[in-house]
């Protein structure tokens, strides 16, 4: 099962969409236990993505991702910029002149990604942050390919582990970023940046689903 | 001479401190990098390239910040940064305001680099 440029470049569009319907449910997240800022950051960024892709020919899916992060970096301003514009430049040098790419080359991105995020954010799982969606995520799907099972069933444990570790950031303690200033009182709320990794990732699981 | 590249969240705040660190030290390069582009909360990799490419000479650059993604996008800049010696720009782990205007002191001083980086260490706020 490979999957082309064009579908790649309709996923993303489709990101941008999930993003915009979630813009204030991810800002309402964040000004529970952050600033209050991710939704619209995220709106911002994911915005300029669509119009720096529109005109992208689908051939080298690194270089469209390339784009994504550039534009990310420079138009989102909060953490998120930074962490996302890092995962999509790491992602994009997996996939550096690939016209498609398989379920494998899909991991192999996740892994370059949350090893980028990591690095960039200085966090480890359990901190209460986009990692905590992002590396379960990965581990669901590196399991799921070793069990041999197919990339659509390999995507479904990826997408349930991601919504299992979005969800467990409801009860931990922040202790990275603006919410780690709140302390015990970030307990009991989910992490904007958890929350907006497993839309991304859903989203990915459910375009491809639904292409099927 | 090290200049300075002052990142904050908010523009108010990095130009609030440069004024205060240029009335101790007026002869010293400083650049600010508040705000987004757009001139929201929130710090811009680009900005920062942009006021390091300002600042910049053989004796280096200094960049000091405030919260979170300000250090993370003042990493990316800096990986970014092209045609310049990175050895010769380093960012400080201190408190903005003390640490900008302790800086700016020693700079106008004549210092070297790593020196001021030192004598500002003592300020850090177990930041980064």
């Amino acid at each position: 099962m490979a999957i082309n440029g064009f579908q790649i470049k309709d996923i993303i569009y489709k990101i941008t969409d999930v993003i915009e319907e979630n813009k204030m449910y991810l800002t309402e997240l964040d000004a529970t236990i952050g600033d209050g800022d991710h939704g619209l950051n995220m709106s911002k960024g994911f915005q300029t993505v669509k119009e720096k892709i529109k005109d992208d020919e689908c051939k080298n899916i690194g270089d469209m991702l390339k784009k994504v992060s550039m534009a990310l970096i420079s138009n989102v301003g909060g953490a998120s910029g930074p962490l996302y514009g890092t995962a999509f430049l790491k992602a994009s040098s997996v996939v550096m002149n690939k016209a498609e790419i398989e379920v494998k080359d899909f991991a192999k991105m996740l892994e370059e990604a949350i090893n980028g995020i990591k690095a960039r954010g200085k966090a480890t799982i359990g901190e209460k942050t986009m990692v905590d969606t992002i590396e379960p995520a990965l581990n669901g799907l590196k399991e799921a390919i070793e069990n041999n099972l197919t990339p659509l069933e390999c995507l479904e444990k990826m997408h349930d582990a991601a919504l299992r570790g979005k969800d467990s950031t409801k009860e931990m303690i922040a202790t990275k970023g603006r919410a780690s200033y709140l302390g015990e009182r970030s307990k009991g709320h989910l992490d904007a940046g958890a929350v907006s990794s497993y839309l991304i990732l859903k989203t990915i699981y459910e375009e491809i689903a639904k292409s099927r | 001479m090290v200049g300075i590249v002052v990142v904050s969240h908010s523009e108010k705040i990095a130009t609030g401190v440069k004024e205060l660190a240029s009335q101790m030290a007026p002869n010293v390069k400083i650049e600010c990098a508040g705000g987004t582009f757009d001139g929201r909360i929130g710090t811009d990799c680009n900005k920062i390239i942009e006021s390091i490419e300002k600042v910049y000479s053989d004796d280096g650059v200094l960049i000091v910040y405030d919260l979170g993604s300000a250090l993370m996008n003042s990493e990316m800049a800096l990986e970014f940064l092209d045609g310049y010696n990175k050895e010769k720009i380093k960012i400080a782990i201190c408190a903005l305001v003390e640490g900008t205007v302790a800086a700016a002191v020693e700079a106008s001083l004549g210092k070297e680099l790593n020196k001021i980086l030192n004598s500002i260490s003592s300020l850090n706020i177990n930041k980064g």
